[in-house]
């Protein structure tokens, strides 16, 4: 048998059925495609046998002074060629789910579709081939652009104004915290705690702790909703601010907002807004309006820019005038005269003296601001209030459509916005969210956010978001409506699914115990 | 030789001056497999509460605190290349570290087994 | 609107299976007076994909991007020839729209390409193992010196003065919230780093040393005696590499003492899209891998025994850890991460080795050229693509000058150092394989007008 690359790897194969054939010489099966690592595809010890690139010969030798600081071998990488690299590549796009086939209903995500104009106004030469250090009058339009999405944000959010470097919603949190922090410092106030509810994403505990902040969590009422009463008696001398989620991550509305920032602000706090759930209330209310100091807006969720398997994201961060003196450099405003300047160091003492600094090099995530803006001006102000209308409506239609079937816990308490939260109470012995999750791959969708928020045992969180057709949610709501009735009635074979993914579960247990972070095979193989 | 449980689900087992302390049997069976254990150092001032020892599994990890106030006397160090050992005999193996005690009298206030097991049941 | 599928009849539909009078019913929670009666006022209505088009295009048409003119920028941010399956390939839709690979069952393929990923970085750098990215090169760089901090338990950084500006104000920002204490002045106009004044400035309590290669001068710094001098005090040395082209001649941080390597990766597969998305690089000894930031990707077995791949190591993540995490960093550079990884699988180590000494040559043509302009001297002994200037006058002036001239010239050491008033003269000059000899004589011959 001829080995299905240089290097002989194949994989491994189940067991068949009876009566079905077990096993094919390639170790592939139709169009289910295995593919080796790029280490195992080269040439085993002469990685260097191929190349996808051709080049102009250098001309001169390296200069004597470098001499001894060249390295002695080239990196041990192997190179392919152009159809192999694409070939690689293509077959291992095949083992993934992604919003293109379907829905992706990640609570908290908002995996909604990824419009195809957005990947090629940001591509155009004069956005992508620019460098952040040109000239300035050389990259006016780039300034425009950054300066057409500030004013977009703002006005949605009813904010100052916005800090757009940040370079995803966690960097974001840290923004913010960190402009609380100077307006406190500026106060001379310094002070040390930060509250966090307890259905709050992790990343907030985990930001308040990184700028600096001792965390400490605010109980939630029955109903899943902040604790009014336990959060202003905890309020003091000693609290910078709160970190909220509106609407918060049980998928509810935060009705008392304006009271709980009316109570930091009389404390001397702040009010830090997590908007990742932004795509609810776009259009239909106003962060700003209900006395949030600061939010981040996640633009690889409610502006649609791609998550890309991972990132790369953008979090600006929308601030109230008592913020606004301390965003961070560079920072873009629109003069008198209509122009936009880029308030870098250099203006800095003059333009935007009360700045805390800067939070990573250049500009920010300016590839992700082009796609959000070209959103943004293709919904326009009307359509951007229907995305909320249908995230909000596609939620409540999934909730109902499943609340007599899976436990709802908040349920009764009226409608859900942009999310449905379901748990797994109610099905049968050993069976768990994990299950329904599992089983969903099978029925082939993306599982929905599972073991989160942290309040709710077994929870479920449903965000099927605006992009979602009412014929493909019902089909996604007959899958949950069969997983239910499997999981009910105890069917083990619910309990080993994954079953038609390209991977049965995964031993999570050994990858942490035995670490294998980088391939080895050539430094085995000369041991 | 004596042995005593805390509420945290940690047992210690105290010779002369010196505790050996781990977690429970019925700890590791709520945690699952268990992938790492940060143990502390050798010679650490520890106080009676503190968080000194950190059990990973695959999608948590639980701080261990200290039952008793002391120095850390030693640690054990194969739970290094085996973290498995506290799934496998928790109460015995799966030690995680000694501590010479500074003050007998805190262990007073910890559970014997009957208490603890006592505990366990009404979780 | 195009892109929402739900049609009047099914909203009515809908919103009767629910039970709702009107989707306004649906936001009850929100208090009226909270709710927006009609739409934010101020703002356009919806437009065709045309219209849109027309205007975005129309923004872009007043920028003059760098491949229509003669262009020697770096400074951190380099333009490189990527080949067209690259971005070609990052835009299939399975990892174009994918998640993060949270369910591993259906995403072997970002898992893959992030172990393969994490593989190249790993032996770029010359460390044992790297994450699967982070935001950019100075995120990364913050991190690392965060990290350092928790594996020596110490909280004063050094970072060598030729470590780019922006990674030092990075840095400086965050350790004001953090308590930690920073060291580093600004660099000179001298044709060597500053090694004896790096290593003057390690102490007992100093975590770490931060030595950026190629500097932001584009000088090369010898590690060795650096790296000696931090582990004899405890410290730990951190390399920053803004430039991983230069590691196809260079010899790799981590075989010369490095404990851990950032990076931007930006030039590889990504582009200079005006600062952002980049890639941020992170490689160290596996020794410290409890204490890394951002996610990993490990090999494993699924239950018919297959090869597979997973996050790993999650305990250590915000998600998980909450307050204690190592980090906050949730999203990264994913999509970013697949392009360096493609750019890398295309080039191979001789490739990167060839293009890394083709670069080095256009630079060298630069520096020979230029030095001829009167009154131009290059300062660097040594440099990889990227060198020094000294002009007779302000740089800052000459580069808006030579802008006119449609030229873009450099980066002016003043746009990095404002109100640095002894390397106002400094220019740095950057050419790679993308760079002709025409537009060398291009920029001298421009040069010399601007000067004479």
């Amino acid at each position: 048998m001829s080995a299905v690359n240089p290097s002989g790897w194949r994989p491994k194969q189940g067991a068949a059925a009876p009566g079905q054939p077990s096993e094919t010489a390639s170790g592939d099966r139709g169009l289910s495609l295995e593919e080796p690592l790029i280490f195992e595809l080269a040439a085993p010890g002469d990685f260097g046998a191929k190349c996808g690139v051709d080049f102009d010969e250098p001309d001169t030798d390296p200069s004597p002074s470098l001499a001894r600081f060249l390295r002695k071998a080239p990196p041990a990488l192997p190179g392919l060629t152009e159809p192999e690299t694409v070939r690689h590549y293509t077959r291992l796009s095949r083992q993934n789910y992604a919003i293109d086939l379907g829905p992706f209903p990640l609570g908290s995500c908002t995996m909604k579709h990824n419009p195809r104009l957005n990947e090629k106004m940001a591509r155009l030469p004069g956005f992508a081939d620019i460098h952040p250090l040109q000239p300035h009058a050389t990259v006016r339009g780039a300034y425009e652009a950054m300066a057409q999405l500030a004013d977009w944000l703002t006005r949605l959010t009813g904010m100052a104004t916005v800090a757009l470097t940040p370079k995803a919603g966690a960097h974001g949190e840290l923004c913010g915290l960190l402009c609380i922090r100077a307006a406190q410092v500026a106060k001379g106030d310094a002070r040390s705690v930060v509250l966090v509810p307890e259905s709050a994403h992790g990343t907030n505990p985990a930001t308040a702790a990184f700028a600096g902040y001792r965390v400490e969590n605010i109980p939630a009422t029955a109903d899943g909703r902040v604790d009014l009463a336990a959060l202003k008696a905890r309020l003091g001398p000693d609290v910078a601010g709160v970190m909220i989620t509106n609407p918060n991550t049980c998928g509810l509305f935060e009705r008392e907002m304006k009271a709980i920032s009316d109570a930091v602000h009389a404390a001397g706090g702040y009010v830090y807004c997590d908007g990742a759930n932004f795509n609810a209330i776009v259009g239909k209310v106003r962060p700003g309006d209900l006395g949030i100091d600061a939010m981040h807006i996640n633009l690889h969720k409610t502006f649609s820019t791609p998550h890309g398997g991972g990132g790369p994201g953008s979090g600006p961060v929308v601030l109230s005038a008592a913020l606004a003196p301390f965003a961070p450099l560079p920072f873009v405003t629109r003069q008198a005269d209509g122009s936009v300047r880029l308030i870098e160091e250099a203006d800095a003492p003059a333009d935007h003296p009360q700045t805390f600094g800067r939070m990573c090099a250049f500009h920010g995530q300016m590839g992700m601001y082009t796609r959000a803006l070209t959103y943004i001006l293709s919904h326009g102000a009307d359509g951007l209030r229907q995305v909320a209308e249908d995230a909000v409506l596609n939620a409540n239609y999934v909730l109902r459509s499943l609340d007599d079937v899976l436990d709802a816990p908040f349920a009764a308490s009226g409608p859900c916005m942009h999310e449905a939260l379901f748990s797994d109470a109610g099905l049968a012995e050993g069976f768990t969210t994990l299950d329904i999750a599992k089983g969903l791959i099978d029925e082939g969708f993306h599982p929905m956010t599972v073991y989160f928020p942290l309040v709710v045992h077994g929870a479920m969180l449903v965000e099927p978001t605006e992009t979602e057709s009412k014929a493909g949610l019902d089909r996604f709501i007959a899958s949950m409506r069969s997983l239910a009735a499997r999981a009910k009635t105890g069917d083990e074979l619910l309990k080993s699914a994954p079953h038609f993914a390209p991977r049965r579960r995964l031993d999570e247990t050994q990858a942490a115990r035995r670490p294998v972070l980088a391939w080895r095979g050539d430094v085995a193989a000369s041991d | 030789m004596s042995r005593f449980y805390t509420k945290d689900h940690e047992w210690i087992d105290v010779d002369g001056d010196t505790g050996t302390v781990g977690i429970t049997d019925y700890a590791q069976s709520q945690l699952g497999d268990i992938t790492f254990v940060e143990l502390p150092a050798a010679g650490q001032a520890v106080s009676k509460g503190d968080g000194v020892s950190v059990v990973d599994s695959v999608k948590a990890a639980s701080d261990v605190y200290t039952p008793v106030s002391g120095k850390v006397a030693e640690v054990n160090g194969a739970l290094e290349s085996e973290p498995e050992l506290v799934n496998a005999d928790a109460e015995n193996k799966g030690w995680l570290f000694k501590v010479t005690l500074a003050d007998s009298g805190e262990l007073g206030g910890l559970m014997d087994r009957a208490a603890y097991d006592a505990y366990v049941a009404e979780l | 609107m195009r892109y929402l599928p739900l049609t009047p009849s099914d909203r009515s539909a809908m919103l009767a299976t629910i039970g709702a009078g009107s989707l306004d019913d649906l936001f009850v929670d929100v208090p009226a007076e909270a709710r927006l009666a009609g739409l934010v006022p101020g703002l356009p209505l919806h437009a065709s994909e045309m219209a849109v088009d027309r205007h975005m295009s129309a923004l872009a048409a007043k920028n003059v991007d760098a491949g229509s003119v003669p262009f020697f920028l770096g400074a951190g941010a380099y333009r490189h020839h990527v080949p067209a399956s690259v971005d070609h390939l990052i835009q299939r839709g399975e990892f174009l729209t994918s998640y993060t690979p949270y369910q591993p069952e259906i995403a072997q393929g970002t898992l893959q390409v992030l172990f393969e990923f994490q593989t190249q970085v790993a032996r770029l750098f010359g460390t044992d193992i790297a994450n699967a990215s982070m935001y950019d090169g100075s995120t990364a760089c913050w991190e690392a010196v965060a990290m350092a901090g928790r594996v020596t338990k110490r909280s004063r950084a050094v970072l060598c003065r030729g470590l780019h500006p922006h990674y030092v104000a990075t840095i400086r920002t965050m350790a004001q919230f953090t308590g930690d204490t920073v060291d580093c002045r600004n660099p000179r106009l001298e044709p060597l780093p500053d090694i004896a004044g790096v290593i003057d400035a390690i102490d007992g309590e100093t975590s770490c040393v931060v030595v950026q290669y190629p500097d932001i001068l584009g000088r090369v710094t010898d590690l060795a005696p650096i790296a000696g001098a931090a582990h004899a005090m405890g410290a730990l040395l951190i390399v920053v590499v803004t430039e991983p082209v230069a590691l196809g001649m260079l010899e790799a941080p981590g075989n010369l003492g490095a404990d851990i390597v950032v990076g931007e990766g930006q030039s590889l597969g990504v582009g200079l899209q005006f600062g952002g998305p980049y890639l941020g690089l992170f490689g160290c000894n596996e020794k410290f891998v409890r204490q890394m930031p951002g996610r990993l990707c490990g090999e494993t077995v699924d239950a018919d025994g297959k090869r597979g791949f997973v996050l790993t190591l999650s305990t250590r993540e915000q998600h998980i850890r909450r307050e204690k995490a190592t980090s906050n960093i949730c999203t990264n550079s994913g999509l970013c991460a697949l392009a360096f990884s493609i750019h890398m699988t295309l080039l191979g180590g001789e490739g990167l080795a060839r293009l890394a000494r083709l670069n080095h040559a256009r630079a060298q043509a630069a520096a020979a050229r230029l030095a001829q302009v009167p009154g131009v001297r290059v300062l660097n002994e040594t440099f990889f693509n990227e060198f020094t200037l000294v002009l007779p006058r302000d740089a800052g002036a000459v580069v808006e000058k030579l802008a006119e001239r449609y030229v873009l010239g450099g980066v002016p050491l003043a746009r990095l150092y404002p109100g640095v008033s002894e390397l106002g003269t400094g220019l740095l000059v950057t050419a790679t394989e993308t760079t002709s000899l025409e537009d060398i004589e291009a920029l001298a011959i421009a040069l010399q007008e601007v000067l004479a």
